[in-house]
C-alpha cells in the first residue's frame, strides 16, 4: 500500500496528494462540477482508507472523461462509451482491484447505455460515478439523453422535446444494488455514497447532477455556478428509499436526493465461481488474478 | 489411397455431420493418411437438408471442396433428390433403403442399400442410425479400416454412449459384410474404391 | 519460454479450425476471452467458454462486439492474455478498440473468420474481403500485423504466432481467417508444451518512480515496458495523442513522436515479421502470390500449370501485413509476371502492384461465397506467362 502523507506540510491542499500535481491546470472550466465531485472522491479516499494501490479509475469520453488523467492512480481513459466494458475485462481479470467508472451522462447514458444496463444486470463489481451535467459539454452543448425537456442545447436550439432518461430508474430495472443521487451542493452526502460505494460489492450507481455554467446554465437563461448552487440548494429533496421511477428530472422542478437502492445480491463473479463449482466440481479451476506469463 | 470425395447428406438431426467426422477422423487421426470435413451451415444444418464432405487422401488435400464425389451416402429422400446427380458415373450410391427410393442412376451406378433406422431401433435408439450407416460404408467400399473406425466412434461420442455406438457400427458392418458377399455369390462385379486425379 | 501444460491439449486431433484457433490461444497462455456471437466465428468461443474453466481463466459473452473489443484490454492492463473473436460485422464494430489498442500499445488478438461482405453478406460462406480493413480500418495511421491460415493446423500454430507477436511488439494482432478454413476439419497435432515457444509480456522490473510507460528504454528497442493494474505504478493510459509519461500531449511534436514510433516499431521489424512460404521462386516466370484458403485451390492451378512446363512460382503469405515489399520487390527483378488470387476483387493484389514496381500483376478475383476454380487460377497464370 502506497503511503500518503495526509499532514504534509508542503501540501496546500488535502486533495493534491491525489492528484498528479504537474497535469494542472485542468482542463475545467469555472464554475463547472466536475472539480468538486473529484473534491469528494479524494475525501472518500481518505475516509475510506482505500489501498490506493488497487483502486483504479476508468473513464471515458468527455469532460468528465479527463477525471483519470488528473488522479495520481492507475488510471484509463478509454473510448467513448466503453468504459463500463474495459472496466468489466479489467475488474474480471483482476478480481482484487477496487474499479471506479468516472464518466459523464452522455458518455454512460447514450453511446454507452447497452453497456451499462448489461452491467447493473450482470452486476459487475464496479462503482460507477456519473457526473450529469445534463449537456455535452466536450463537444459544445449538445442534446444529452439526461436534457430535460424544453432546456435549449445546440442541437435543439428551439428546445429540446424528446423525453429524457431517469438514469437511478434505469439502472435499478437493469438491477444495480446500490443507487443513489446527489447534486454538486451536497459534497459530503456524494463522498459518503462513494464510501459507502466502495464498500458495496456488486454494480453500483452514483449520480452527481452538476452545472456546466458554459453550455447549459448560460444557454437556459439559468445563470452561472453559484446560481446552479442555490438552485440545488433550494430544489433539491432528501428522499432516501424512493421509488426511483419517481425521481425523474425537470428543467426546473425538484430535484428528488438520496439513497434509493441498497439491497443485496451476488455479483457477476459469484455467480460464475458458484456455477463451476456445481457443474464441474473438481474439474474447474479457480482462478484469482488472471496474471499471464 | 488415393484421393476418394464422399458426401453424406440427409436431414437435420440423423447425424450427418458426426458420420463424416467419424470417417475423416478414422482415415486421418488413426490410419495416418489425410481428410478434410467440411459441411453445409446455415437454416440448412439446423434441420431439412443437411450435407457433410470428406475429402480422403494419402496425401495432403488442397481443394476443400466436393464437387463430384466418387462415394454418397443418402439417408433422406429429398438429399437422394438433391445429389445424386453430382455422382460420378461408376461411383458408390449408400442408402437408407427405408427413407430412399431410387430411381433413374447414372450408368455403372452401384448401389448398397441398408435398413440402418430398423438396425437402430433393434438396439433401442433409432438416433444411432448415423453408425450404423458408417458400419455399412465401412464394409462395402473397404475404404477404411473398420478398426480405426472403431477408434474414432469410440472418441467422438459422449462417453457414456460410447457402447452404444460400437454396437451400432458392429451391426451395420456385419449388414454390409454380408450383403457384399450375397453381392459376389451372385457373381456381380466387387467394387474397388477408385480414384478420379485432378481433372484440369 | 515454455508454454503452460495446462492449456496445451497435446495430442493428435481431428478438429475444425475455430476449434483449433481456440486451442492455439489456450496453448498461447489466453485465460481471458470476451465475444459476440456472430457466424462463421462463434465456434472459437463456444470453445473457449467449454474449455477455460478447466484450464483457469475466464470467458464472458459481452453484449456486442464494441464491448467485447474493449473488454479484452481492460483484461490485458489487469494483467491477463487475452483476445477476441467475430466476423465481417463484428469486425466493422471493433475497429475504433484496433485504434486504441495500437495507440494505448496493448497486447490482443482479434480474430476475424471472414465471410462474404460488404454488410450482412454471406453469414455461412467464406470470403477474403477484409484485408484491407485489418490494414486500414480504424481511422489514422498506424501499424498492425495480420496473419492468414490456411488449414485447421496452421489456424492453432499460428494463432500461438499472433499471441507471440502481439506481446513481443504490443501492437493488436490480426488473425485473418475464412469461413472455409474455420469451418473445415482436419487432423491437427497439438505437440507437448515443452514445445510450444512462448513470448513472454514485456513487464517492467523498474521502481515505482523512474517509471514511465511509453518511454523506451534505450536498449534500441522501440517497444516500451508495460505494467499491469494494481502494482503499484500509477500510470496513465489514454487513447490521446499522449507523451512518455503517457500523459495527454496536444502538440505536433508529440503526435509525430509518437505515431511515427508506432508505425516504426512494426515497420523496422520487417525482417522479423517475414512469414512466408516460397516454392521455385528463384526461377520463376510467374510467381502467384496467395495467402489463407486460396493459396490450397491456387495449389492446384500451380501444379497444373507445371505440369504444362510453365515456370510458376508460389509466394504464400502468413502473414500479410506489414505486407512483405522488400521480397516482393526482389522477385520482380526475375518475374515476368504476378497472379494473386484471392477472395476479393482486388486488396491484396494492389499490394503486390505496388511493391512490384511495374511488373506486370494479374488479380484474379473472387466476390466469396466460395472459393475460385483451380482453372480459373491456371488460365490466369497462362495468360501471365505470355
Amino acid at each position: 500500500m502506497s503511503e500518503v502523507d495526509f499532514e504534509c506540510a508542503e501540501c496546500t491542499n488535502p486533495v493534491e496528494p491525489f492528484l498528479r500535481s504537474e497535469r494542472m491546470p485542468h482542463i475545467w472550466c469555472p464554475g463547472c462540477g466536475i472539480g468538486t465531485t473529484v473534491n469528494c472522491f479524494t475525501r472518500a479516499l481518505i475516509d475510506s482508507k482505500a489501498n490506493l494501490e488497487k483502486l483504479v479509475v476508468v473513464s471515458g469520453i468527455g469532460c468528465t472523461g479527463r477525471v483519470a488523467g488528473y488522479l495520481k492512480l492507475d488510471s484509463f481513459h478509454t473510448t467513448h462509451g466503453r468504459a463500463i466494458p474495459f472496466a468489466t475485462g479489467l475488474k474480471l481479470a483482476n478480481p482484487k482491484l477496487t474499479v471506479v467508472v468516472y464518466a459523464g451522462d452522455g458518455d454512460l447514458s447514450a453511446i454507452g447505455g447497452n453497456h451499462l444496463i448489461h452491467a447493473a444486470r450482470r452486476n459487475i463489481d464496479l462503482k460507477v460515478i456519473c457526473v450529469n451535467n445534463l449537456i455535452y459539454g466536450m463537444t459544445g452543448g449538445q442534446t444529452a439523453p439526461t436534457t430535460p425537456e424544453h432546456a435549449t442545447t445546440s442541437t435543439n436550439p428551439y428546445g429540446t422535446f424528446e423525453p429524457g432518461f431517469n438514469l437511478p430508474h434505469l439502472v435499478d430495472a437493469a438491477g444495480a444494488v446500490y443507487v443513489a443521487r446527489w447534486t454538486t451542493f451536497h459534497v459530503r452526502q456524494v463522498a459518503r455514497s462513494m464510501q459507502e460505494a466502495f464498500k458495496k460489492k456488486g454494480f453500483s450507481f452514483i449520480e452527481i447532477i452538476s452545472p456546466c455554467p458554459t453550455l447549459y446554465q448560460r444557454r437556459n437563461k439559468m445563470g452561472d455556478g453559484l446560481d446552479a448552487m442555490k438552485y440545488y440548494k433550494q430544489a433539491s429533496k432528501v428522499k432516501n428509499g424512493a421509488p426511483t421511477g419517481e425521481v425523474g428530472l425537470t428543467k426546473t422542478g425538484e430535484i428528488a436526493v438520496g439513497k434509493f437502492v441498497d439491497r443485496d445480491r451476488p455479483d457477476y463473479r459469484e455467480l460464475m465461481v458458484h456455477r463451476f463449482h456445481e457443474s464441474l466440481g473438481d474439474e474447474y479451476v479457480e482462478t484469482g488474478e488472471l496474471v499471464c506469463s | 489411397m488415393q484421393l476418394t470425395e464422399i458426401r453424406i447428406a440427409g436431414f437435420g438431426g440423423q447425424g450427418v455431420i458426426l458420420s463424416a467426422i467419424v470417417i475423416g477422423k478414422a482415415a486421418s487421426v488413426y490410419e495416418g493418411g489425410f481428410a478434410t470435413m467440411t459441411q453445409s451451415f446455415g437454416p440448412e444444418a439446423r434441420g431439412g437438408a443437411c450435407s457433410a464432405q470428406c475429402i480422403l487422401s494419402d496425401a495432403p488435400i488442397l481443394y476443400p471442396y466436393v464437387s463430384r464425389p466418387d462415394i454418397l451416402v443418402v439417408m433422406s429422400q429429398e438429399a437422394y433428390a438433391k445429389f445424386t446427380p453430382e455422382l460420378k458415373e461408376h461411383g458408390i450410391l449408400i442408402v437408407e433403403e427405408d427413407l430412399v427410393r431410387i430411381g433413374d442412376l447414372k450408368p455403372g451406378v452401384k448401389v448398397y442399400s441398408v435398413p440402418a433406422t430398423r438396425l437402430a431401433e433393434e438396439l433401442g435408439k433409432r438416433m444411432v442410425l448415423n453408425i450404423v450407416m458408417v458400419g455399412f460404408f465401412a464394409a462395402v467400399t473397404g475404404l477404411v479400416d473398420a478398426d480405426a473406425l472403431r477408434k474414432a466412434v469410440g472418441d467422438s461420442v459422449p462417453p457414456h454412449f460410447a457402447e452404444l455406438n460400437l454396437k451400432a457400427f458392429d451391426k451395420g458392418f456385419e449388414y454390409g459384410v454380408a450383403k457384399v458377399k450375397a453381392t459376389v455369390e451372385a457373381g456381380e462385379v466387387e467394387f474397388h474404391a477408385h480414384a478420379i486425379p485432378f481433372a484440369e | 519460454m515454455k508454454a503452460d501444460p495446462a492449456g496445451v491439449l497435446t495430442g493428435v486431433h481431428f478438429l475444425d479450425g475455430d476449434h483449433a484457433c481456440c486451442e492455439g490461444a489456450l496453448a498461447a497462455g489466453a485465460c481471458f476471452a470476451a465475444g459476440y456471437p456472430i457466424t462463421p466465428s462463434t465456434e472459437v468461443v463456444e470453445r473457449f467458454a467449454a474449455r477455460i474453466p478447466k484450464v483457469g481463466g475466464t470467458f464472458i459473452q459481452m453484449e456486442d462486439e464494441l464491448a467485447s473489443s474493449i473488454a479484452i484490454q481492460g483484461a490485458v492492463w489487469g494483467g491477463a492474455k487475452a483476445f477476441t473473436v467475430t466476423s465481417g460485422p463484428g469486425f466493422s464494430l471493433m475497429m475504433e478498440h484496433i485504434g486504441y489498442a495500437v495507440m494505448t500499445e496493448t497486447p490482443c488478438v482479434f480474430v476475424n473468420v471472414q465471410r462474404g461482405g460488404p454488410s450482412t453478406g454471406l453469414p455461412t460462406l467464406p470470403a477474403q474481403s477484409d484485408m484491407m480493413q485489418a490494414r486500414w480500418g480504424s481511422h489514422g495511421d498506424y501499424e498492425v500485423i495480420a496473419l492468414c491460415p490456411n488449414s485447421p493446423q496452421e489456424c492453432f500454430d499460428l494463432t500461438i504466432t499472433a499471441f507471440n507477436l502481439s506481446e513481443k511488439y504490443r501492437v493488436p494482432v490480426m488473425f485473418m481467417m475464412d469461413e472455409c478454413v474455420g469451418h473445415m476439419t482436419e487432423k491437427v497435432i497439438i505437440p507437448p508444451a515443452e514445445q510450444i515457444e512462448i513470448e513472454p509480456r514485456r513487464k517492467t522490473h523498474k521502481p515505482h518512480d523512474a517509471y514511465k510507460p511509453y518511454e523506451c528504454n534505450g536498449d534500441g528497442s522501440l517497444v516500451p515496458e508495460m505494467a499491469h493494474a494494481g502494482e503499484g505504478y500509477k500510470f496513465h493510459v489514454t487513447g490521446l495523442t499522449h507523451d512518455e509519461r503517457g500523459y495527454p500531449a496536444m502538440t505536433v511534436a508529440a503526435q509525430q513522436k509518437l505515431v511515427g514510433r508506432l508505425r516504426d516499431k512494426i515497420s523496422k521489424a520487417a525482417d522479423d515479421l517475414l512469414l512466408v512460404e516460397q516454392d521455385n521462386t528463384a526461377d520463376a516466370d510467374v510467381v502467384v502470390v496467395t495467402y489463407g484458403i486460396t493459396s490450397r485451390v491456387a495449389q492446384r492451378g500451380i501444379d497444373s500449370a507445371r505440369a504444362k512446363g510453365l515456370k510458376v512460382g508460389k509466394l504464400r503469405l502468413k502473414i500479410v501485413w506489414p505486407f512483405p515489399d522488400q521480397l516482393i520487390k526482389k522477385l520482380s527483378q526475375r518475374a515476368k509476371a504476378f497472379v494473386v488470387p484471392e477472395l476479393n476483387l482486388g486488396q491484396i493484389s494492389r499490394e503486390v502492384e505496388r511493391a512490384a514496381g511495374g511488373v506486370k500483376t494479374v488479380c484474379v478475383p473472387h466476390a466469396g461465397g466460395g472459393v475460385h476454380r483451380p482453372e480459373d487460377i491456371l488460365k490466369a497464370i497462362q495468360e501471365a506467362s505470355r
